[in-house]
């Protein structure tokens, strides 16, 4: 799976959780860039992926994702593009 | 109803598009009942609330919420904030897991510890109970506790006093014990529900590290689901009935195509085995008051030769509404909830066949209609919907919803017969005309205070003056207790008769309501007659004392055969000579007089 399509369906599930269509993630995006994304709803965004991707974090991942971009990365290492 | 909420739900789905589905039930603009519910927890509660949230506006309830703060379910209890004080809650759901056990046993504890242990952590939930209910004064929703994720002593674990697993049990049942002592108290079974999803996913021990869950977050619609089910059926929203279709549902096969002898039910064959577990899962929802109805496209004489097959567990007595006929499904649907007097949404539809569940769904908006599935799968599918919760559950529900069923087939059963004298012969009626006995002395007296209608003299009495009279030999008393093919209706008919000079005066006779046109009352004249005989009475005395109530027996004594005497404003007066003319009037009931 490439980085993009990874990208576009990481989108998809920020848009979907927050209910909001504006969204459009960066690299770089992370909580402080959008409102409602607290430790609650960061439990929200981990299942959500690990669902859509079929794979499953740890407590060290979770706790070193510290934007979109390194979320990405943990994906990519898990399925392997 | 959003079919997305009902089982088997999606629970990824529903968790990221909590706030869609949400935003989807606050713009339709449904009759909403609005509860104020209080969370606390012993773990994080964020996911809960919001899950829970959606799933009670899917049973029509709008609720408000107040959660605690963080794992303080004991201290908000018991020492509220002013908030949770003002708040005025309609129900609290306790959300406490093994996590929040003070004290798991050790292996060095001695026994006396660990009852000891035991003990105290008994008392420190139920001071939390009543507290609320002191507080408060409203139902209360309880976490039990899941089993421990592992087992220091293996298999022993359930049984020494020292394993995790027997002192959980132990809790649990404690638990139990609280919830049948106190109407208002409800276990949210959450052991059940973690085995049944599976205890090593519930209790991933990931969701507690990361952020305190006491579960899996993916499980917590699971719980949601459940803990809405309590509510609702708390405030009055379960179900109330299956509307059921036949072919490939109550038996496998087509019987209009295939014929009775073919269809698959009963013990020979595997199929056959499904089919009938599957009845006698529906039977039994008729002993909680679940009323059952069929629709189904047949013509009806089929529909009732498969209900009558020797190895069906369900016979067409078990059904309230049998529409079998080759009208669309949603019309015999709305025609069974209108004839039950029951909200269309209010009744489960049951049927294998895709098309025909789509078809109701979308025409009747608001109707469960489950996936069921393979026949195998059928009872678990509806099962685990939780349409019928049971909260509270009375005898006098039982009772009452047992007598309305009766009263539908009697009507039902009145309807196919076109000769009156043919239907009460059909009811089967047996009756006991006796002279009052000391156990039937309270119902007696209760009648006599009660029957306004069919009281031909409204004469009251005392249970004390009943006594009396019942062993006075100057009183001839009869009561009479009617039993049908459709149940016992108890004592229903009485007589009261005062000997004055070789004339019985009848000072009462009444009858309730429940049995008029069964000629009940022809069966209590002659016995009345028969007594009177027998120790040389020659003449029955009738009074009529008209009231606001009683004019549907003005005529009563005439049409009985007695002859006016006199007749005023206040009183009309017959005679009935008693002699060897007279002939029994009774021709449907068979009685039991005593010997």
């Amino acid at each position: 799976m490439k980085r993009e399509e990874i990208f576009e369906k990481l989108n998809e599930i920020f848009r979907n959780n927050f209910d909001d269509d504006e969204i459009e993630l960066k690299n770089e995006t992370s909580s402080a860039d959008i409102d409602d994304w607290d430790s609650l709803e960061q439990i929200n965004l981990v299942v959500a992926i690990q669902d859509a991707f079929k794979v499953k974090f740890n407590i060290d991942e979770v706790n070193a994702m510290k934007n979109v971009g390194e979320m990405v990365d943990f994906i990519i290492e898990k399925v392997g593009a | 109803m959003m079919k997305e909420l009902e089982y088997p739900f999606d629970a990824a789905w529903i968790l990221s598009n909590r706030k869609k589905i949400k935003k989807s039930f606050l713009m339709e603009n449904n009759n909403y009942i609005e509860k104020k519910v209080v969370i606390l927890g012993g773990a994080t509660t964020a996911n809960v609330v919001q899950i829970l949230d959606l799933f009670l506006l899917n049973n029509g309830i709008k609720a408000s919420f107040y959660e605690s703060e963080f794992g303080m379910y004991y201290e908000e209890a018991l020492f509220p904030s002013e908030e949770l004080a003002k708040f005025q809650p309609d129900v609290f759901y306790i959300h406490t897991c093994n996590r929040n056990i003070t004290k798991l046993p050790h292996l060095g504890d001695s026994v006396e510890e660990i009852e000891k242990a035991l003990a105290a952590e008994k008392d420190k939930y139920k001071s939390i109970w009543e507290k609320l209910y002191s507080d408060y004064g409203c139902p209360i929703v309880q976490n039990n506790f899941e089993m421990p994720l592992f087992r220091l002593l293996g298999n022993k674990d359930v049984s020494d006093p020292h394993g995790a697993v027997n002192y959980i049990s132990r809790l649990n049942t404690a638990l139990n014990s609280y919830a049948q002592e106190h109407k208002d108290f409800f276990i949210c079974d959450i052991n059940y529900i973690s085995a049944d999803y599976g205890l090593k996913e519930w209790s991933d021990p990931f969701y507690w590290y990361m952020y305190k869950y006491a579960l899996n977050v993916n499980a917590i619609p699971t719980l949601a689901f459940n803990v809405a089910n309590i509510i609702k059926s708390i405030f009055g929203k379960n179900k109330k009935g299956f509307v059921l279709d036949l072919d490939n549902t109550l038996w496998g096969g087509v019987i209009g195509d295939d014929g009775v002898d073919n269809i698959k039910l009963g013990p020979e064959t595997s199929a056959g085995q499904v089919y009938s577990e599957f009845q006698s899962y529906i039977k039994a929802h008729i002993q909680m008051g679940i009323v059952l109805s069929v629709d189904s496209k047949n013509d009806e004489s089929n529909a009732l030769s498969g209900l009558k097959h020797p190895d069906s567990v369900l016979s067409p007595d078990d059904f309230i509404e049998i529409r079998a006929n080759w009208e669309p499904k949603d019309k015999n649907f709305l025609e069974i909830a209108g004839s039950l007097n029951l909200l269309p949404e209010s009744l489960v539809f049951v049927d294998d066949n895709p098309a025909e569940r789509h078809i109701v769904s979308g025409q009747i908006p608001g109707v469960s209609t489950p996936e069921i599935g393979e026949s195998h799968q059928y009872i678990i599918n509806i099962d685990r919907n939780g349409y019928f919760e049971t909260t509270y559950l009375s005898e006098d529900d039982l009772k009452r919803n047992a007598m309305y069923q009766e009263n539908a087939k009697r009507s039902k059963a009145q309807a196919s017969f076109s000769d009156y004298g043919e239907y009460l012969d059909s009811l089967e009626m047996s009756a006991t005309i006796k002279s009052f006995e000391p156990i039937y002395m309270a119902r007696i007296a209760q009648l006599t205070n009660k029957s306004n209608q069919f009281n031909l003299t409204t004469k009251r009495y005392t249970q004390g003056e009943i006594e009396e009279i019942a062993c006075d030999s100057n009183y001839i008393t009869l009561y009479g207790k009617l039993e049908d093919r459709f149940g016992d209706n108890g004592v229903v008919a009485l007589c009261i008769g005062h000997l004055i000079d070789g004339v019985c005066h009848i000072e009462l006779w009444l009858m309730s309501c429940r049995v008029l046109k069964r000629d009940m009352e022809c069966a209590m004249l002659d016995e009345l007659v028969e007594k009177c005989r027998n120790i040389g009475i020659s003449e029955l005395r009738g009074y009529y004392y008209p009231t606001a109530k009683n004019a549907m027996v003005k005529d009563f004594y005439g049409n009985m055969g007695f002859s006016r005497i006199s007749e005023n404003v206040e009183e009309s007066i017959w005679s009935l000579s008693i002699n060897n003319q007279y002939t029994n009037k009774n021709k449907h009931i068979q009685v039991r007089v005593e010997q």
